[in-house]
């Protein structure tokens, strides 16, 4: 896919991004594109997507489970809740693959239907939708937008523009708030929000969040898909000639030009295209759909649903501009089943069925054994060898257990390990990392090597097979000359 | 050097680094000026460099946004304004006069004030009333294992040189006390070397009288020639007895218990060359409330609530 420039066209009236450059700058001042609202199909998707994400992010974070919040990234205790499960740093690696898999889920989706990510669901897309629709709500329409901001500043004009900010910070201070409350229990957080007792780091990231959902849904908008969005800069590599892409039908539609509407336009020579700029007016990055695929393109459909309103008008047929191929548009056959998808299919069942399973088969029970590095051993009065470990026991169940610990030569051929413990009763709440330190001894004379691999053995009394964990050790003793 | 006293030995060291600094930060100013605008024979903005691959991919000069070009002067406002605040430019301290060492101080005092009262309502409590009373144990082991356990282990079972905490011998008593009195103003054990004043056959003598008196197996004629010696030179601390000296931290030599191993080879060694037992004073860095519970966690070792 060839990048066209946002400057190639000069077959349309200018858009927003064909103004004539400053010769001496090799920078470009930002023209403010204003997106005409539309009606249609895809539009009541995106808006059908934007309900229901931003209501998940608004709403889940309210929920509550078991006594505690539903979804809760609790920091300070290292603690993740989400719903039924609770996860440790150590379970990390989850997060890890899950971030795996929701890449590589974008992929599959991109190489089969296009930008559909960009277009619908994308925060960036979601939140500046919702700033747009609060922006025509205060300010009017498209043109009685343009017409305010060319105008001086006058009382009026200021009014409508304080009000919109203040709608504006006052819902991004919003959406903060609803992130932290993702890592400080929300309701906690909102108790603290009125009176302003908010710790220094909640009030920085309350804060921090709200600018930045004010600042890149309110101002930056397209330009963070054109220049800062890593993602528009790839997915060339993921698109192919079969991929989905929103098209405009140049052969149907060229040559463009205006008509009456009972005029058939064969008989003066043009296409279906009525060149009304309307599919510009609509664009959010204020791109004309009709220069070809541009990596600009977010995907959103915008200029489907008008193109459509507008043939409907004219009595033409709907799909001047559609989600096709760009085999289709070639009139050859569009492959669904590719090896791409095939790929990207195979793998992602591989490794969702994967993770399903591991979570599922998660032990809720875990062992750290860390070797004292004050001495390498030390004799007991005895003359017994002496090594002192400290062992993590961490209990992940959701009640309190007791354990048992054994300690084990068997791999080195070593029987009579013994196993000094401080407390007998080992006894673990829930979500508790209990320090236990232990010695163990053995007489010299079995020791084969300076060496040793020992094994720790650690089981639940009251589920010895379902909770037990092993974990090996070095046990080190004197040089023998033997 | 005190902590308000960082010239430089000369003025040009000081003079270098202002330089250096604004000349760099001038150098940034004028690059990114030099690079916003276009070369000579470069192609126009939104124009094909000329530059193709693969046949049809070609590169557009299209411009970067403007306020893209502004994050680097803010960047530089940035440095110049942080240069006003805080010290870098050579010897200047920043009109904030912001140190190091009073943001460590204040965060200390912060925590203290946050942690202290968890410390503190401890305190009142006698160490043999707290031993049963599982948070100060559970406190008392995580300061243990930070402060203590890389010489005495964690599990409190020492090793050579550094006493066992967990048995009921002590060299300097085992009362709540007398453990306390150690770590907060240490301890300081030493045993002379007497391997210049003895020789050889009087270390030997010695050593054979020691291993008598702990019970053991020894020549009964190097023995009774080892106590004369052991009269003379080691009874002021270890006792007439070899009982020892809690006072003094002179041990009792009568059981089988040794801080530095109890072979003959080693006896021998330690009465010839002496030793000199370290432990160090913890006052300033842990304070009274949180050594309460240090003690209170060591007591609990070898007195079971």
């Amino acid at each position: 896919m060839s990048s066209k420039p946002a400057t190639a066209s000069s077959k349309s009236a200018p858009g927003p991004n064909q103004a004539p450059l400053e010769e001496e700058e090799a920078y470009a001042s930002h023209k403010k594109v204003y997106p005409r609202e539309v009606h249609g199909l895809f539009a009541n998707l995106r808006i059908l997507g934007i309900t229901v994400l931003l209501g998940l992010f608004y709403g889940v974070a309210w929920l509550p489970w078991d006594g505690r919040q539903a979804v809760l990234l609790d920091l300070p205790a290292r603690k993740f809740y989400i719903f039924g499960l609770t996860f440790w740093p150590q379970d990390f690696f989850y997060f890890a693959w899950l971030l795996v898999i929701a890449a590589l889920t974008l992929f599959y989706v991109t190489s089969l239907a296009g930008r559909l990510w960009c277009g619908y669901a994308c925060p960036q897309t979601v939140w500046t939708e919702i700033f747009l629709w609060i922006e025509r709500k205060v300010e009017g329409t498209r043109n009685q937008q343009i017409k305010r901001d060319k105008g001086d500043l006058t009382p009026a004009k200021f009014r409508v523009k304080a009000l919109k900010h203040f709608i504006w910070i006052t819902f991004s201070l919003f959406t903060g708030f609803t992130f932290v409350g993702y890592f400080t229990p929300i309701r906690e957080l909102a108790g603290a929000f009125a009176p302003w007792s908010l710790g220094p780091w909640e009030t920085f990231w309350v804060f921090f969040y709200g600018f930045a959902t004010y600042g890149n849904a309110g101002w930056m908008r397209e330009q963070v898909c054109i220049y800062m969005c890593p993602y528009a800069r790839f997915q060339s590599a993921m698109f192919d000639k079969d991929t989905l892409i929103i098209a405009y039908d140049e052969g149907r539609g060229d040559p463009r030009g205006s008509r009456k509407r009972n005029v058939d336009p064969h008989e003066v020579g043009l296409g279906d295209c009525v060149d009304c700029t309307l599919c510009e007016q609509v664009c959010p990055t204020g791109i004309d759909i009709r220069d070809g695929l541009q990596y600009q393109c977010i995907g959103c459909a915008a200029c489907i649903d008008v193109c459509d309103e507008v043939m409907d008008k004219m009595g033409y047929e709907k799909g001047l501009i559609r989600y096709t191929t760009e085999h289709a548009m070639a009139g050859k056959i569009t492959h669904i089943l590719r090896p791409r998808t095939i790929m990207y299919t195979l793998i992602l069942v591989a490794l969702s069925a994967g993770l399903v399973y591991e979570i599922s088969q998660r032990m809720l029970l875990d062992l750290d054994v860390i070797r004292d590095r004050n001495s390498l051993y030390r004799e007991t009065n005895e003359g017994l060898v002496e090594n002192v470990y400290t062992l993590k026991v961490i209990n992940m169940d959701e009640k309190t257990h007791r354990y048992q610990l054994e300690v084990s030569g068997e791999s080195a051929g070593i029987e009579d390990l013994e196993l000094a413990l401080n407390d007998e009763i080992i006894e673990v709440e829930s979500g508790e990392v209990l320090n236990l330190p232990v010695s163990v001894r053995v007489d010299p004379v079995a020791l084969k090597h300076p060496s040793t691999e020992i094994e720790f053995i650690l089981y639940a009394e009251d589920a010895p097979m379902e909770l037990r964990r092993r974990q090996g050790a070095r046990f080190l003793g004197p040089v023998t000359s033997r | 050097m005190t902590a308000n006293d960082f010239t430089f030995t000369s003025n040009f060291w000081n003079l270098w680094i202002i330089v250096l600094t604004l000349a760099n930060i001038f150098a940034c100013w004028w690059l990114i000026r030099w690079s916003s605008k276009p070369r000579p024979g470069e192609a126009n903005v939104g124009d094909v460099t000329g530059h193709k691959w693969d046949e049809t991919l070609e590169e557009y000069n299209n411009p970067l946004p403007k306020w893209w070009l502004w994050l680097f002067y803010i960047t530089l406002v940035f440095s110049l304004v942080y240069l006003v605040l805080y010290p870098g430019l050579g010897s200047f301290r920043g009109v904030l006069n912001w140190t190091q060492q009073d943001a460590y101080a204040k965060e200390i005092q912060q925590s203290d004030e946050h942690y202290g009262p968890l410390f503190k309502k401890y305190a009142a409590t006698p160490v043999p009333d707290l031993v049963s009373d599982d948070g100060a144990i559970k406190i008392g082991q995580r300061l243990f294992v930070n402060y203590c356990a890389s010489c005495h282990g964690s599990d409190a079972g020492g090793t050579t040189g550094f006493p066992n905490l967990r048995d009921t011998v002590w060299l300097y008593g085992g009362t709540p006390d007398a453990i306390k009195t150690s770590i907060l103003e240490g301890r300081n054990g030493v045993m002379p070397a007497w391997g210049a004043v003895l020789n050889d056959k009087g270390v030997e003598e010695v050593t054979a009288y020691v291993l008598q008196l702990n019970g053991r197996e020894a020549d009964v004629t190097l023995a009774s020639a080892g106590q004369t010696h052991f009269a003379t030179y080691c009874a002021a601390c270890h006792g007439a007895e070899g009982k020892g000296n809690p006072a003094l931290g002179a041990p009792d030599l009568t059981n089988n218990n040794w801080l530095y191993g109890g072979s003959p080879g080693v006896i021998s060694q330690t009465i010839a060359n002496g030793r000199n037992g370290q432990m160090p004073a913890h006052r300033d860095f842990l304070g009274e409330d949180k050594t309460h519970l240090l003690t209170t966690y060591i007591y609990s070792l070898s007195n079971k609530p």
